[in-house]
């Protein structure tokens, strides 16, 4: 890796670096750039970095990220309050969002349980799940982890929590992407996908 | 071995990290090349056709190719996914520590055909929900003597005195203590005639015939207490699975009482 000349470079790559999904080249490229980029273009990113940092939070109830607490789905009164879903990250509401079929409220987890990277259920927001079903008013808490080792095991933790609770859990439905190619389909997706098979 | 510029080889996948957009690097463990670090591409998106085959946990079939830096995975084929094992919080945790535990001692590239079959044979075990204790300690006994690392758990380390009484385990000493050489190791456990003797059936049984061996619950937190600190020692530090593996064990229900 070649050597940034200026220390104020050195820094903005060591920031860049940081983030996910960029390594040191890419950090330098996007360093690089910045230094072409007007004064304006330059500000106005580093501007909106602050002010998204200064202006949200994480909401009390459903932990997403908002600016007001609590955020607008959560607020919303036409929402279904007896139905919750578990996603791993705010990334995932928008999606689900995106289908318009679910009118339920959603729980942000922020993670998922990794055992290998040491990272366990008292590193997510299972407390604060926990927390909102007290009331009573929850009926399903559909599980949407991703369809993987960790999502499945962050799944059937929260599944052994809920059970004693009386309250009905259900997981998202695995099966073929759209797209996809049955020869190439794994195991794992194919044995849920005859599960889970449907009428036509 | 020089590897040729494309190859195949059967692996059971240890675990993945995400690399960039789309891509993640996987730790493969090999037969004939040891633990291997390669590149599945695209692994990320939805229609992957690799996406499934590369599972950590799954025992595959790959074709890789040679690549600058890290090798390229290809194509994959599942061989088993061990899917009753996927279903159980348990032994899903379980494996994930073997796993772990195999990732950790093993260095890349040098072989070991027979901790690869021991491995497998361990994920099938769990798979058929056979007592997950036994298979773990198993697993840490015959890891650790194919590695170097057998313990000796017949005789005293320094006076040869025959299963001794009392009995210490140290795992600083690699192996047992009489009460007379007890001192010469700072750290040693007091093991039970009953623990000792569970290790030495372990140690010394064929694997493969291995069947169903029951112990006593206090026996078995036991033996997991003297390999988690025999283990802890060679690594000098613990395994992060374990911490997961303590949670399952606790009660949930007082565990989330305490937390509110
Ligand atoms: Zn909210
Ligand atoms: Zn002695």
């Amino acid at each position: 890796m070649e050597l940034p000349t200026s220390p104020l470079v050195a820094r903005l790559v060591e920031e860049f670096n940081k983030l996910p999904g960029i390594g040191p080249k890419s950090a330098q490229r996007l360093a690089y750039y910045l230094i072409r980029v007007s004064r304006e273009e330059a500000k106005a990113l580093a501007e909106a970095i602050l002010a998204m940092k200064e202006s949200t939070v994480f909401c009390s109830l459903c932990q997403n990220i908002t600016e007001a607490d609590p955020c607008l789905i959560c607020r919303d009164e036409a929402r279904d309050r007896t139905k919750i879903c578990v996603v791993e990250d705010p990334l995932d509401v928008l999606p689900l969002e995106r289908t318009r079929i679910y009118k339920g409220l959603y729980h942000v987890l922020h993670g998922i349980i990794s055992p290998m990277n040491g990272i366990g259920p008292d590193d997510l927001k299972i407390a604060e799940l926990l927390n909102r079903l007290k009331t009573g008013a929850v009926r399903e808490v559909i599980l949407a982890t991703n369809p993987n080792l960790e999502g499945e095991a962050t799944a059937m933790y929260i599944h052994r929590l809920l059970s004693p609770l009386g309250i009905r859990v259900t997981r998202l439905a695995r099966g073929l992407p759209a797209g996809a190619d049955l020869e190439y389909a794994d195991d794992v997706t194919l044995t849920r996908a005859l599960e889970g098979r449907q009428e036509l | 071995m020089t590897k040729p510029r494309t190859y195949k080889t059967k692996a059971i996948i240890l675990k993945q990290v995400p690399l960039g957009e789309a891509d993640k690097i996987l730790t493969l463990y090999t037969p004939y090349m040891g633990k291997l670090r390669a590149v599945a591409k695209g692994v990320r998106k939805p229609r992957s056709k690799l996406s499934g085959h590369v599972e950590p946990l799954t025992h595959a079939a790959l074709m890789l190719a040679q690549g600058r830096n890290l090798d390229i995975v290809t194509q994959s084929q599942t061989i088993d996914s061990f899917i009753y094992l996927r279903q159980d919080l348990h032994l899903t945790s379980s494996a994930i520590y073997l796993a772990e535990l195999t990732d950790c001692f093993t260095v890349e590239n040098e072989e070991d055909p027979t901790l690869f079959q021991l491995l497998l044979h361990s994920l099938h075990r769990l798979s058929e929900g056979m007592c997950s204790e036994t298979i773990l300690r198993l697993y840490e006994i015959r890891l650790l003597e194919n590695l170097g690392y057998r313990p000796e758990i017949r005789k005293c380390v320094y006076c040869g005195t025959l299963t001794p009484s009392p009995c210490y385990f140290s795992p600083s000493g690699g192996g047992l203590l009489c009460l007379k050489c007890r001192h010469k190791e700072s750290l040693a456990h007091p093991i039970s005639p009953d623990a000792l003797k569970i290790m030495q059936i372990l140690q010394e049984t064929n694997p493969y015939t291995h069947e169903e061996l029951q112990f006593p619950k206090g026996v078995a937190r036991e033996l997991e207490h003297i390999l988690r600190s025999y283990i802890s020692y060679l690594l000098e530090r613990q395994l992060k699975s374990t911490s997961f593996l303590d949670i399952l064990k606790q009660s949930e229900v007082d565990r989330v009482v305490q937390k509110l």
